[in-house]
């Protein structure tokens, strides 16, 4: 075997493995959070809380209703999905008009609520969830052993973002999106039902992060808080990419997950802060994100 | 920005306080030098620690309209500095408190220069993202203790001759600090320099076409606020002799958010009535646990659906005055 840089080969592509798990979650959350902020002009604070729900769907599914994985993946974010329409409908729908400031306190209150009641209930313990039977075992690939279950993983979020991404850029209902996103008024007069698209927007990003904590579930611990410091980091993958752009959010979520990976095999000290000090560094380089368009 | 859809209410550029915010000035003063008899004093410091750290939060969100999710890394730092300074390099309390926000104003320079970049939203993540590079820092370092924090540290003796060990007199000295702070913050915005800031707020463009370069007021301002948080944090850890990862962590930062949303942005004394309110709160409900948390949650959702001026906010517009 070549051992690169004194690093292990088993010990690199682990971690490469690793970052690349990370971010398939850094995508998924920050395409949700994009696409939610290109109709409704929100930042959702509340993202993090609903992986976290999601994740905590599977688990109550599983315990209370004996639904496996499989189902745990249709219908955790389906119903998470319903819980984000009920609070559009009910809170944000009302913020709309004034500074875009409001919605991001709204949604943060949310958060806590969702994540208080949660640790209230089940402390700050996660509670294991089991990895399904048919994503057991691994592959061995020759230079390294690849675990089943963070193969699909990474498999599935690289599917739900491109297939996110084929939607909004390249069909007729992503172009109204688009369109709407543009100018709602002008849209609207064409007769197309604007606040419906919106909430069902809205539901669709929860959706898309109670998916992540549902593919999450099995490798981390469910836990109430395990939302809350993820979403802080997708914010930083926001400001490096610029919310402009549904690719660009999918590639700095993979890209900078493989960066915090390679860095924790060869600089760990640094690994939990090396995403905010490139974002520090396009800020200085680039203000308005890598894909960023400067409004 | 922040006072879409109602307006705070224009200040009067004179360097006199009008009469009846004079009057509800000294009233508050004489409320704060009887309270200490009446009530636990080393409540009251912590409730006035908080109030100056949200008055220094409420200069820049009230009045630059830019809303920072990362103060506790300003009230955080400063305390660890203060504390260190105090417990191991022996430092007086004056050098110590002075130590800690001195840090506190040289990190708000560096994170104001990069997020001052981004307006709005992006400004609020910015600071958020950059505070928890602090906060990884804290954990991380040697020198703060991790987990467990700097303990026991010595209040001292201030200028050599004030014994800070009794509650009393170390209320009086919080009491100072904290009214050289509001005092401080009240003569900013009422400067020709505080009506410049407040034009940024409500049109920044415009500001810009008068020839102000804004970038230079938001960043001073930007510094200001993070240096008189600093002096909250470090006098707060002078008083409580510890310094911990609570007050860098992220949920300080929104509590300081919460407190002046809930006391009224962009008003005077909305930053103080907000963080007595909440403090008390919290001090009821500190033993059941998560709900405290939870009712943080609840005031956020309600203050920003229905009572978005706030509790000094409403009666500033019952009176038809600004307070």
């Amino acid at each position: 075997m070549f051992d690169f840089l004194g690093i292990p080969p088993q010990a690199l592509f682990g971690q490469l493995l690793l970052g690349l798990i990370n971010g398939s979650f850094y995508a998924m959350l920050s395409l949700g959070l994009a696409v939610i902020f290109g109709l409704l002009n929100i930042i959702n604070f509340t993202h993090g809380a609903q992986y976290m729900m999601g994740a905590f769907g599977a688990y109550f599914l599983l315990q209370y209703a004996g639904l496996s994985y499989w189902w745990a993946l249709v219908m955790s974010p389906l119903l998470v999905g319903a819980t984000g329409i009920v609070i559009e409908r009910l809170m944000l729908k009302h913020l709309y008009k004034l500074d875009h400031l409001y919605g991001l306190l709204l949604t943060f209150g949310l958060a806590l609520i969702i994540e208080g009641l949660l640790r209230n209930e089940y402390g700050s313990s996660g509670q294991p969830y089991r990895i399904p039977e048919q994503l057991l075992g691994g592959t061995n690939l020759g230079f390294m052993f690849l675990p089943n279950y963070r193969a699909w993983v990474i498999v599935a979020s690289l599917t739900v973002c491109l297939a996110t991404w084929y939607v909004i850029e390249r069909t007729k209902l992503g172009a109204y999106l688009r369109a709407a996103t543009e100018n709602p008024t002008l849209v609207q007069a064409f007769g197309i039902n604007v606040p419906r698209m919106i909430t069902l927007t809205y539901g669709f990003g929860v959706a898309l992060a109670a998916f992540a904590g549902v593919l999450a579930a099995p490798i981390y611990q469910v836990a109430p808080q395990m939302g809350a410091n993820l979403i802080i980091v997708v914010f930083a993958v926001v400001v490096i990419g610029g919310m402009g752009s549904i690719m660009g959010a999918i590639i700095t979520g993979f890209g900078l997950g493989v960066i915090e990976g390679l860095t924790k095999v060869f600089y760990p000290e640094a690994s939990n802060t090396v995403i905010f000090v490139i974002m520090a560094l396009v800020l200085l380089v680039k203000p308005a994100g890598l894909f960023g368009r400067t409004a | 920005m922040v006072s879409a859809g109602y307006s705070i209410g224009t200040v009067a550029t004179t360097s006199k306080m009008p009469r009846y915010q004079l009057y509800v000035f000294l009233g508050m003063v004489a409320v704060f030098l009887v309270a200490p008899f009446f009530i636990y004093p080393v409540f009251l410091m912590k409730a006035l620690c908080f109030a100056l750290f949200a008055c220094a939060f409420n200069l820049l969100i009230g009045y630059v309209g830019l809303l920072s999710f990362g103060h506790a890394m300003f009230l955080g730092s400063a305390g660890y500095i203060a504390a260190h300074g105090a417990k191991i390099w022996g430092l007086p309390p004056e050098l110590a408190i002075l130590a800690g926000t001195a840090v506190a104003a040289f990190i708000g320079l560096v994170v104001g220069w990069l997020a001052i970049r981004r307006q709005g939203i992006y400004f609020a993540m910015i600071t958020l993202a950059l505070a928890q590079m602090i906060f990884f820092f804290c954990l991380q370092a040697k020198f703060t203790g991790g987990e467990d924090g700097i303990q026991q540290v010595p209040r001292g003796t201030l200028f050599g001759f004030i014994d800070l060990r009794s509650d009393l007199t170390m209320y009086f000295v919080v009491l100072a600090i904290f009214l050289f702070g509001f005092l401080l913050i009240y003569r900013v915005i009422h400067s020709p320099f505080g009506q410049i800031i407040k034009a940024i707020r409500e049109n920044e463009p415009r500001a810009i076409s008068l020839g102000y370069k804004t970038d230079h007021y938001k960043l001073i301002v930007f510094v200001l606020s993070a240096t008189l948080s600093g002096l909250a944090g470090s006098t707060k850890a002078i008083v409580f002799q510890l310094a911990s990862l609570t007050d860098v962590n992220w949920p300080m930062s929104g509590e300081v958010v919460l407190i002046t949303l809930l006391g009224g942005l962009g008003t005077i004394f909305g930053p103080v009535v907000g963080a007595f309110v909440l403090i008390s709160l919290e001090h009821y409900l500190a033993q059941l646990g998560a709900w405290v948390t939870i009712t943080q949650g609840i005031i956020f959702v309600i203050c920003v659906l229905t009572f978005r001026r706030g509790i000094v906010g409403e009666i500033a517009r019952l009176v038809k005055k600004p307070l």
